[in-house]
């Protein structure tokens, strides 16, 4: 089942066409990367599907219905959920808050119940609390979860980032430069903590520049070279492919690919 | 005709003074992406100093020259000890240091000077003159004049000076100059200084007509920043032409609609830029990046 | 075994005992007046507390609603001839609406757009009332009617201290509730990162709309009240300098703490009580409050203590 496809999608600012009729197509259940030079659009390509801008041109479907245009708060509601490359993390609030804003698409109470704090409220923030430690648990924070957020070192935070997106149970999960800046202990775990969310059923899109990580995990990778696609396929494909290597990987680059199997 | 013609005349003369402090919201703005809401207060001292100078004797010239001196030193004391200490913050925070600063000045200079109106002897005269049916007043010359020497003034020293490309610099890429030699801490304490001596320019200016007072700042900022807003947050040009703008519709509004509500033409502005075209007239569209 | 008090609503508990046990302290029925005022004020500045701490929305207009739930009470007893009570309802209703029209186009704002285009409507409102002298009465404002309820004459600065006493409790009940709530996770996370808020599905036009009505009725609610108790209005009520008052209040009692809401009212309520130069001052003061707390202490007085006091505790 096709989860995701966009379609002639492209925008540009102020003459730069940041992403320029590019196409793309996940099915469901898989590892889907995007790699391609730092400018190449990968972010802005996340930023349209995620609905924080409107493409100029091409059209947009999640799970057969067409999204387009659609807002982040309304693609959120169908489930579909992302973390971002600079950290957007509720720095004021502690670890167990920042994922139990997770679960707010599956929060049921309204601001009068709210204000009044209905026993209905009461029940509401214990079934939150719950659902968040558990998602909290499959990164591995949940010892945390009553710190302040910015106490966190940066690994955990990429971790936390994940939890929270997870606690929207999202069937698709776009993950935004998630190793960046990690050492290779923490590039680990990510792996582990990607590997899981398929093993249940969460389709995850991965924008990342670590090879190792994109060549172990993905089932598909999409190389992106100046807002337009260069090439796409398996890993295999994709570092054996000559434009890509030349425009992205480097001699040393695809022998690094070539070693993450190994 | 006469009478629309008066208008337009009117409303030029107090556009050319919200001009001015756009104009300045605009330098501060530019250089350090702040809003500083004192900017009505340069324009309340410039004025009040000089009247109280005056009264205590200083001859005008002087007694003006002295208002932008002091004003100019409010300026660089309000960057010096409310913005830099505060460097980095939120902008929620950097609003309301600058609304603290506004009201603090508003509240010495109720102190200092009076809760009085004062006003100043216009520079040629109060024998209005005739021209089209509307009776014009040379102070208003005098005000449009000034507003165009120090525009003038102010563009010849951007594009002219090596002092101004580097406030240029400041303005599109803080990071990008400060990597290439630009001491941008001073180019900011900098743009404080010359925003302050333009308000108080054009405190000097426009007091014989619209008289001043310790809290007229206030109104000022709102219309001022109103006009920048208009014009396009950022953009100098656009900080000139919404000043005259307003200034024409709060003069036409006032004539033709109800004068005590003149005022609220400023707000209604704000609101409906706001809504349906944000980046203003010359302003470009921001993009956050994430 | 259960305890038996939900541990949540101790805050509310220590404000009900201040409220009640006060008054034992009071040498004179002066006192009870000050006090009326410090929780009027407070109710107000709770509401605007979860507008700024909570959402981190700028407001500078604030006293707008305030001019409006006091006007309310003043216009329609006088030219309708509606009873007070009622009206004090229909004010907080017209506060409300006002806010729900106005803060739709503003609220898209952000950082000092949103702050300039609240400091405007304030203005406004300020101005509306100073002009329409037939209904308002003009700059010299205008009387406003004693409350009745059920036949008993409401006016007095201890009757005026147990109301608004008991109503500051519950609007501090409301908002506790609020803050721990999905609407109040909703709103903190929409002050630290709307993008990533949005994300998550929150609606955040919707959720800030939604608070800036709320904030609105309590500044309303509040109005009416000094309105009543005062006995008489004028439109400074809704001028900006008010509206930089109550945001001082919640700057110096601690933007998101709402015990720090009590704090900054009663700090600044009772300040020119004690100094009566103070009114010469008032402006420099506010203005300087405001500076120096937004530079050095940021949080506030009620968080940093509460700062201090759990780095003594380990």
């Amino acid at each position: 089942m096709t989860i995701l496809e966009a379609e002639g999608l492209s925008i540009g600012f102020g003459g730069v066409r940041a992403i320029d009729g590019v196409n793309i197509s996940i099915a469901a259940g898989q590892v889907f990367s995007i790699i391609g030079p730092n400018g190449s659009g990968k972010t802005t390509l996340l930023n349209l599907v995620s609905g924080i801008y409107t493409p100029q041109d091409g059209a947009i479907r999640f799970s057969g219905e067409s999204v387009t245009g659609f807002p982040p708060d309304r693609l959120a509601r169908r489930g579909l959920s992302r973390t971002f490359q600079n950290l957007q993390i509720f720095s004021q609030m502690t670890v167990l808050q920042n994922v139990m804003v997770g679960r707010h698409r599956h929060e049921r109470t309204g601001i009068l119940a709210d204000l009044v704090h209905w026993p209905s409220v009461a029940r509401q923030n214990k079934t939150t609390r719950d659902a968040a430690r558990a998602s909290l648990a499959r990164v591995g924070l949940v010892d945390a979860a009553d710190r302040p957020a910015g106490s966190l070192d940066y690994g955990a935070l990429k971790r936390l980032e994940i939890a929270r997106a997870l606690a929207s149970e999202p069937k698709l999960l776009l993950l935004d430069e998630p190793a960046a800046g990690c050492n290779p202990v923490e590039t680990q775990d990510i792996d582990q903590v990607i590997r899981s969310l398929v093993k249940d059923g969460i389709t995850v899109v991965l924008v990342e520049h670590d090879m190792r990580l994109v060549m172990n995990i993905s089932d598909r990778v999409h190389v992106l070279a100046r807002g337009k696609t260069l090439a796409e396929g398996t890993p295999q494909q994709v570092r054996a492919n000559a434009e890509v290597i030349e425009a992205y990987l480097g001699v040393h680059g695809s022998q690094e690919a070539a070693h993450a199997r190994a | 005709m006469a009478e629309l013609l008066q208008f337009v005349f009117s409303g030029l003369t107090v556009g050319a003074i919200y001009a001015l402090v756009a104009l300045g919201f605009t330098l501060i703005y530019n250089a350090s992406d702040i809003i500083n809401f004192a900017q009505g207060e340069f324009v309340m001292l410039g004025g009040m100093t000089t009247v109280f100078a005056a009264l205590a004797g200083v001859p005008l010239p002087l007694a003006a020259l002295i208002a932008v001196a002091v004003t100019t030193g409010v300026g660089l004391a309000l960057h010096r000890f409310a913005i830099e200490p505060a460097r980095g913050a939120s902008s929620v925070v950097l609003i309301m240091i600058t609304i603290g600063a506004s009201v603090f000045l508003r509240g010495v200079a109720q102190i200092v000077f009076d809760k009085r109106f004062h006003s100043l002897p216009p520079l040629f005269g109060n024998e209005p003159f005739r021209w089209g049916g509307a009776a014009i007043l040379p102070q208003s010359l005098v005000v449009l004049a000034g507003a165009a020497v120090i525009v003038v003034l102010l563009w010849l020293f951007i594009e002219r000076t090596l002092l101004g490309k580097a406030v240029i610099a400041t303005a599109a890429n803080r990071l990008a100059a400060r990597l290439i030699g630009v001491n941008t801490r001073r180019i900011i304490e900098f743009s404080f200084a010359v925003s302050a001596a333009i308000g108080a320019v054009a405190g000097i200016l426009i007091t014989p007509i619209a008289l001043t007072s310790y809290d007229v700042g206030t109104l000022l900022a709102l219309k001022g920043f109103a006009a920048a807003m208009l014009g396009g947050i950022g953009s100098p040009l656009g900080a000139v032409v919404g000043g005259l703008v307003i200034g024409m519709i709060e003069a036409l509004s006032a004539g033709y609609i109800s004068s005590s509500y003149k005022d609220a033409a400023a707000f209604l502005i704000i609101l409906v830029v706001l809504v349906a075209m944000p980046q203003g007239l010359f302003g470009r569209v921001k993009v956050e990046r994430v | 075994m259960r305890v038996l008090i939900d541990t949540r609503l101790l805050p509310v508990l220590v404000v009900a005992v201040i409220v009640v046990v006060l008054p034992l302290f009071f040498p004179s029925a002066y006192y009870f007046r000050v006090g009326a005022l410090v929780f009027i004020f407070a109710l107000a500045v709770v509401g605007l507390n979860l507008l700024m701490g909570f959402a981190g929305q700028v407001s500078l207009g604030h006293a707008g609603f305030l001019g409006i739930g006091a006007y309310a009470v003043a216009i329609g007893p006088v030219h309708f001839g509606v009873p007070s009570w009622l009206c004090l309802f229909i004010g907080a209703i017209i506060s409300g609406a006002v806010a729900f029209a106005v803060g739709r186009p503003i609220l898209k704002l952000k950082g000092h757009y949103l702050a300039v285009a609240t400091l405007g409507f304030g203005l406004l409102v300020a101005i509306v009332l100073t002009n329409e002298a037939n209904w308002t009465g003009g700059p010299d404002g205008m009387n406003v009617p004693t409350l009745t309820l059920l036949g008993w004459r409401v006016h007095g600065s201890d009757a005026w201290y147990w109301i608004a006493g008991a109503t500051f409790v519950v609007g501090f009940l409301l908002a506790l509730n609020l803050k721990e709530s999905p609407t109040g996770r909703a709103l903190q996370a929409i002050h630290d990162s709307e993008i990533a808020a949005r994300v998550l599905g929150i609606d955040v036009a919707r959720k800030k709309l939604a608070v800036f009505t709320i904030s609105a009725v309590y500044a309303s609610v509040a109005g009416s009240y000094l309105a009543l108790f005062n006995g008489l209005i004028t439109p400074d009520a809704a001028g900006f300098l008010n509206s930089i008052e109550l945001v001082a209040m919640v700057v110096l009692g601690g933007m998101g703490s709402i015990f720090g809401s009590l704090v900054g009212a009663a700090v600044l309520v009772v300040l020119p009580q004690m100094l009566t130069v103070f009114h010469e001052y008032e402006q420099a003061l506010l203005g300087l409050i405001v500076m120096v707390f937004m530079i050095f202490l940021r949080k506030g007085i009620v968080p940093s203590l509460a700062g201090v006091l759990s780095g003594w505790r380990k």
